[in-house]
């Protein structure tokens, strides 16, 4: 039995911290881990828990994320509750097996502590390594504050061990401003935490000798096309299973969870659409401006894989001007999360006016007036009926204005 | 529990058959043969972990496999982690009493060929050889990437033709030694290292049973002549394997806990090197005037290290 480690219904814990509570609730078996800020103490604090009795799981301490991520689709093949933590160059390195576990199928929980990917290197918070995520077949998570990423991870495991989903699923929280911001958090009891998560009911298991398996098989032109699809389908589907976790997760906590995250929409004409610890930046640039007059309100996207195209379109069908952001180099393009958002907008009625910001790279601070100017110059574009900028600009960059590509509509 | 009786090679090969006959390696290739070996040596449950490879592409084609035990793939390098990550998991499902069956003895098996094993995954086996599993890693050794049509690998020894170490006007192919990868096992301090050969087939057993009894890493070389990419009739594997034993291109021998070295096949009259390279494709073009004196120099290169072998395992080091 593991030693009983208490807690307090109020607890103070970065987003690490949180992230590591929530795997030793859950009793996870093994964490197979390689260190990298800002992520290292969610492994490190499991290490520790192993190390002091409060969990009966082992960790193992590999030498790369490759090999990490490697030998966590090793032991999850092999029948248990599996999770790691990896930022920035350790999830590039990850990349090749991230597409291997989404592809057998196994419900691996990765703690992903966002962080720009180099060169320049930097250490800091943006969402380059959580974009790169974004084909590989993974459930993403995007929590903005410490008491999301723990709250989170417990619901990444019932989501991804459920048997009508069976896919591995990325925790996202920002590198150091949710990772190391100690934050008041409110845990579940280590009782409550489990039954929430429930046991780990393995599916082909490696360690079932009377029904042997073969995982990792090859397929050519004649099957590979169709196990693509049906994995594709598995995510679509996984998005019944995330509501009814997120619904159940509200009965028990009172905190509630939805793939699209909303604040004061119900009349706002101009939108910041976000992800992340921004939100909760732009939320308090959305109140200022409704101080001022400005109908402003903002979208946040808890669940960026499978992305909620028809949540994202109902709940901005009725917004005037939209200004979707984007931490990540956009890379001769513009911004994959403006895509996205763009991409649900052109199926509405309405149209809205929509365009994007590059902002935050490299963990460059996005303020409350940054968000405010957003807003006012969506709200300019409201008044004039288009939009009067480049549809791509930067945001708090130094040096001359920077933007690109214009619109036709008048 | 291994298999006790080793006397009669007709009746091991039905023992306990857990790798089927209908996979796709080509006519002649020894892989199958080791595999086999392996899989036969103990009635213990296996798990087993292969590379990428030709191992791995010729045996779990969907919707077909050739393997009747547990078997994971992942890619080229991570083999040796996949495995003994299920081995650790193992190790915490039988604390928590949730295995199917919790007191059947388990024995976790990683093959790679020497592409993954020299080259490309030679870190994971490393850092898992380190981490001190329980687990025992087979090298195929073909030397040479025969799976995507022949490239040198650090396992290619000094002479040969590869696809990407070409002999031609100017160029005898390969320029470098082959990697002692036995050595630089051993050097982890692993219990149990050790080169074997599927002619010996009745030493190959009794290495790998040790392998699976002793309690940590182990890692062992097998010889695996590709007829395909060495070019020689797939008749002949048998006999080929025979010429590089006796030609002590490949030794034969153990390294128990890093330092006692026992050399276990004495060929009584051993061939030159020549006629081992003579029976294949892949050194002709050492046999003219110009590129002779490699065949020369592998020859002393091949007598130390057959000196230095003997001189070790009287030493015990």
């Amino acid at each position: 039995m593991a030693v009983k480690f208490d807690l307090n219904e109020r607890e103070v814990w970065d987003g690490n911290y949180a992230a590591s509570q929530a795997l030793r609730q859950a009793d996870v078996d093994v964490v197979v881990a390689y260190p990298i800020t800002p992520s290292t103490p969610i492994v490190e604090n499991y290490g520790a828990y192993v190390g002091n009795g409060y969990i009966n799981g082992e960790f193992v301490m590999v030498e790369s994320e490759h090999a990490a991520m490697s030998g966590c689709i090793g032991a999850s093949a092999a029948g248990g509750r599996v999770s790691t933590a990896t930022s920035s160059q350790g999830f590039a390195l990850m990349a090749e097996v991230l597409y291997q576990a989404s592809g057998m199928r196994l419900p691996i929980v990765l703690n992903v502590v966002n962080r720009a990917l180099a060169s320049p290197l930097n250490v800091r918070g943006d969402h380059a390594d959580m974009y790169l995520g974004r084909d590989s077949g993974w459930i993403q998570f995007g929590a903005f504050n410490a008491q999301e990423a723990y709250d989170l991870a417990l619901c990444a495991f019932k989501v991804g061990e459920n048997h009508s989903v069976r896919l591995p699923v990325m925790v996202h929280q920002d590198g150091f401003i949710t990772s190391h911001t100690a934050q008041n958090v409110y845990p579940l009891t280590d009782e409550k935490a489990y039954e929430f998560v429930g046991d780990f009911v393995p599916v082909d298991d490696m360690l079932d000798f009377s029904r042997p398996v073969t995982y990792g098989a090859q397929t050519e032109e004649d099957w590979h096309y169709e196990h693509k699809a049906k994995q594709h389908k598995a995510l679509m589907d996984s998005r019944k299973v995330i509501d009814e976790v997120f619904a159940e997760f509200k009965e028990i906590t009172g905190r509630e969870y939805n793939r699209v995250e909303s604040y004061d929409m119900e009349d706002a004409d101009v939108v910041i659409v976000g992800l992340g610890s921004t939100v909760e930046t732009a939320r308090v640039a959305a109140k200022n401006m409704r101080e001022k007059g400005v109908k402003a309100g903002v979208v946040a996207i808890r669940c960026f894989r499978p992305f909620p195209y028809d949540e994202v379109r109902d709940v901005l069908q009725n917004a005037k001007a939209i200004a979707v952001t984007d931490r990540s180099s956009p890379g001769g393009a513009m911004g994959a999360f403006f895509n996205e958002v763009t991409a649900a907008m052109y199926t509405s009625e309405s149209r809205p006016m929509v365009t994007g910001f590059v902002y935050g790279l490299g963990g460059r601070d996005f303020s409350i007036e940054e968000a405010e100017r957003i807003f006012a110059e969506q709200q300019a574009h409201a008044d004039a009926g288009h939009i009067t900028t480049e549809i791509q600009q930067f945001s708090g960059l130094r040096g001359p204005k920077l933007g690109f590509f214009k619109t036709a509509r008048g | 529990m291994a298999i006790t009786s080793i006397k009669n090679l007709k009746e091991f090969s039905t023992n306990n058959d857990r790798f089927e006959g209908a996979h796709t390696l080509c006519p002649g290739c020894a892989h199958s043969m080791i595999v086999r070996e392996l899989m036969n040596c103990t009635d213990d449950n296996l798990v087993i972990s292969s590379n990428t490879g030709c191992l791995e592409v010729s045996t779990a084609v969907y919707p077909f496999t050739s393997w009747d035990t547990s078997w994971i793939h992942i890619g080229f390098e991570n083999a040796a982690t996949s495995v003994t990550a299920a081995q650790v998991m193992h190790k915490v499902r039988k604390k928590k009493g949730n295995l199917k069956d919790n007191d059947a003895p388990v024995k976790f098996v990683a093959f790679g060929g020497d592409g993954s094993t020299y080259d490309i995954g030679f870190q994971w086996l490393s850092g898992a050889m380190e981490r001190g599993h329980d687990f025992t890693y087979i090298c195929l050794d073909n030397e040479n990437y025969a799976n995507t049509g022949g490239q040198r690998s650090s396992a290619t020894p000094v002479g040969a033709h590869t696809s990407t170490a070409q002999a031609g006007t100017h160029s005898y192919g390969k320029k470098q030694k082959k990697k002692d990868i036995v050595s630089i096992m051993a050097a982890h301090g692993s219990p149990y290292v050790a080169q074997l050969a599927p002619n010996k087939w009745k030493s190959m057993a009794k290495g790998f049973q040790k392998a699976l009894e002793v309690e940590g890493p182990c890692f062992i070389n097998t010889v695996s002549p590709c007829c395909t990419e060495w070019k020689f009739d797939p008749k002949d594997t048998i006999n080929l394997t025979d010429l590089a034993t006796d030609s002590l291109m490949f030794p034969i021998y153990e390294i128990i806990d890093s330092h006692e070295l026992n050399i276990l096949y004495r060929p009584k009259n051993p061939i030159s090197v020549e006629e081992y390279m003579a029976a294949q494709g892949r050194y002709k073009h050492l046999f003219k005037p110009q590129y002779r004196h490699i065949i020369e120099e592998v020859q002393k290169d091949v007598d130390a290290k057959w000196d230095l072998l003997q001189r070790r395992e009287e030493a015990r080091l």
